[in-house]
């Protein structure tokens, strides 16, 4: 069970947080909506919960909740650039199929 | 596949539901759009990895999209009259407003309300020229963000009145942009630092940008910026650098006859020479001129800092003024922060540091820190931060109030009012039988209105006739959050209203803002004597016009011939007075006959009462 961070989106991740001026890590996690079923989200973390599962990659704390993880496990979150866009992308092995857009998806 | 962006926590957005906003800086020069992502706010690029747009625009012919940005400045020479630059000086003006319009290339026509310039595709309005540079700004962040836009924030200067802001917000809707709220340049500055965070705290904003030279006073308490003072000149910046080390290089070169190709070459030189001069310690100039003369000049920072030193010295003036308007003294300045590449120059850091005591914020890219502010702003209005992490307010910086009779201004929302804001007054009629009243919108510290700038006027008829004062007409003034004005009338026995649009009347000089309030501050005393006299001989022509009324009509009846020659001596008296210059006299003459009057006014009363009272029962009279 692992949740991992390409290098150039862990150097994104701990440029962000400098910036902030605060957080202790990453929050990844799914939710029920969105038009194909299920959406990621990618927060900042201020404060851990108890239930939370913290794995380390290139010294970003990646905080998981035990639920979204049996939806993300073995998930790499990658930094990418499109042209003039550029932002995070979930690469989870667990999709079976993605609404168009890739925002939501099913597993 | 979209990308995403990290929320802030508990904010993460639905999918398909993602609220883009963009901060854009819509400059003089050269425009910037910028955003917050992933919770740091950066500056969009274009295609070929530039941040700046210069602000220049080239109509090629009708019908077709006009070229803006670096192809449009290209071809400013050799097109100059469809080459549009520096539009941003025309919004909402007149064409006698517009400083220096002579001495552009453009054809201009003048039409009510903005001037306007022909081009090959047409006239003209600045409003239509700014939307053409905000399309551009537009699409590329709808490229980069890969969405459609939610808002915009746009940054006007502080100076700007309410026509330039009207201007500024029809552009941007024009470019299908939603106006989140326009924003002070130098308090978008401040946001950028981070200087909204404390509590409170003056700051200088020293804006030195390509053609115009701004300096702000920000006070911040309890998270609202208020614009304490503004000062600057709008004939400064950048461009005279430029000039200087290219009559440097005339002289050096000895360049007795430069052709326009030549000038323009060198003109570019200088400017890279300058920019060289930021950073190192020497430029080397080489050029070869069209006459064959090969050119190889080096110029050293000493000798750039010397030919400019007069430059960077013009700016410290109108610093001085800033700190004396806002009464404060360089103590009081908690901060001071640079805005404008050419801030970047080392001798104008080194100035405003030896001037302040004290070293400015300079981390954030200078040409850049507006759009950033902006983008700040623009995140936390469609709701992607909580919204009580800052609370940002402005205020108005002239009162606006109208006009009352004698040619007075009746203040409704005093300068430097936080907004948006509201606010409405009770106003009456002057004359018996009065059925219309003209409202007549000013914008000053003056307390006459002939010293006031006139705003905008219209008219609420159809008050029913009644007795002088009888009526009472409501009129509510509304400045919304991005300082746009619109007033309304009211007449609430009667329920007439007439809840008319103001459209701002375009036009007021720069500086005029700046010269309002010090006016209003040398002639404090004579504006006092002037709202007296005026207040007085209101009252006096009120006070015959009733009397004159009352003994037309009882006169005979209640009035003894000694009596009423008494009254007719002290009517007499006043009206000779009320042609006069001396309030007190007047106010004298007023008293006197008010005095001369008790009697009969009783008397009239009396007669009245009797004359309801006759043939009543007395159950049935209403009290």
């Amino acid at each position: 069970m692992a949740i991992t961070l390409s290098e150039r989106a862990a150097n994104r991740v701990r440029k962000f947080l400098d910036q902030r001026g605060k957080g202790v890590g990453l929050r990844l996690g799914v939710r029920t909506s969105g038009c194909s079923g299920m959406a990621y989200t990618l927060e900042f973390v201020d404060e851990t919960l108890p239930e939370d599962i913290v794995f380390e990659s290139f010294g970003v704390s990646v905080l998981i909740d035990p639920k979204s993880l049996t939806f993300l496990d073995g998930t790499e979150l990658d930094f990418v650039r499109e042209g003039l866009n550029e932002g995070f992308q979930f690469n989870n092995p667990n999709v079976k199929n993605s609404c168009g857009c890739g925002e939501s998806f099913n597993v | 596949m979209a990308l995403l962006n990290i929320a802030e926590p508990g904010l993460c957005a639905d999918p398909h539901q993602h609220r883009l906003a963009i901060g854009i800086d819509l400059g003089t020069t050269n425009s910037l759009v910028a955003t917050v992502r992933s919770g740091s706010a950066s500056v969009l690029e274009d295609e070929a990895g530039c941040t700046l747009l210069p602000s220049v625009v080239r109509y090629i012919q009708q019908d077709v999209i006009p070229e803006v940005g670096l192809e449009a400045q290209l071809h400013q020479t050799d097109d100059p009259h469809n080459t549009i630059a520096s539009v941003k000086r025309f919004m909402g003006r007149g064409l006698k407003d517009v400083p220096g319009a002579s001495t552009t290339p453009y054809r201009f026509v003048d039409s009510p309300g903005m001037v306007r310039i022909e081009t090959r595709a047409g006239v003209k309005s600045p409003v239509e020229i700014s939307a053409e540079i905000l399309k551009v700004l537009r699409s590329r962040a709808e490229t980069s963000l890969g969405g459609e836009l939610t808002g915009a924030v746009i940054t006007v200067p502080a100076y700007f009145d309410d026509a330039q802001r009207q201007a500024t917000k029809d552009a941007a809707r024009l470019a299908g942009l939603n106006v989140l709220r326009l924003l002070n340049e130098p308090t978008a500055a401040a946001i950028a630092y981070g200087l909204d965070n404390a509590s409170q705290g003056t700051f200088c904003i020293y804006d030195l940008g390509g053609g115009t030279f701004d300096i702000s006073i920000l006070r911040l308490s309890q998270g609202i910026f208020e614009v304490v003072a503004t000062n600057g000149d709008s004939a400064l910046g950048g461009d005279d650098f430029d000039e200087c080390i290219y009559r440097w290089i005339v002289e050096q070169g000895a360049i007795a006859d430069a052709t326009v190709t030549d000038a323009r070459q060198l003109l570019s030189l200088a400017r890279k020479a300058k920019e060289t001069l930021t950073e190192h310690d020497e430029a080397r100039i080489c050029a070869s001129l069209s006459s064959g003369v090969e050119l190889d000049l080096s110029l050293s920072a000493e000798t750039f800092f010397a030919l400019t030193a007069s430059l960077v010295d013009k700016t410290i003036n109108p610093i001085r003024k800033a700190l004396r308007d806002a009464g404060l003294g360089m103590d009081d300045i908690d901060g001071v922060v640079l805005v404008g590449g050419s801030t970047r120059m080392r001798h104008v850091r080194t100035a405003v540091a030896d001037y302040f005591k004290r070293e400015p914020l300079t981390n954030l890219d200078p040409d850049k820190v507006v759009a950033l502010g902006a983008a700040m702003q623009a995140n936390l209005l469609v709701g992607n931060r909580k919204a009580d992490d800052w609370l940002l307010l402005d205020v108005i910086p002239l009162s606006l109030g109208l006009e009352t009779m004698g040619g007075l201004v009746e203040k409704v929302i005093p300068r430097n009012a936080t907004i948006p804001v509201a606010r409405a007054q009770e106003f009456t009629t002057f004359k018996d039988g009065q059925t219309a009243i003209s409202v007549h919108v000013v914008q000053g510290e003056r307390e006459l209105v002939s010293d006031c700038r006139s705003l905008a006027r219209f008219e609420l008829r159809g008050i029913p006739p009644m007795v002088a004062g009888a009526a009472r007409i409501r009129v509510a003034f509304q400045v919304d959050a991005d300082g746009l004005l619109s007033v309304s009338a009211h007449e609430q026995t009667s329920g007439v209203q007439a809840t008319i649009e103001v459209k701002p009347s375009y036009g007021l000089g720069d500086d005029e803002i700046a010269r309002m309030l010090q006016d209003s501050f040398t002639h404090a005393k004579n504006d006092m004597d002037a709202r007296n006299l005026r207040e007085q001989r209101v009252d006096g022509l009120r006070l015959l016009e009733a009397t004159q009324a009352a003994v037309d009509q009882d006169g005979r009846q209640l009035l003894s011939d000694t009596e009423r020659a008494s009254i007719d001596r002290a009517m007499e008296t006043l009206r000779v007075l009320l042609t006069g210059h001396d309030h007190v006299a007047i106010k004298r003459a007023a008293d006197s006959l008010n005095r001369a009057t008790a009697q009969f006014a009783a008397r009239r009363m009396d007669a009245s009462i009797q004359r309801a009272l006759t043939g009543q029962r007395l159950d049935a009279i209403e009290v």
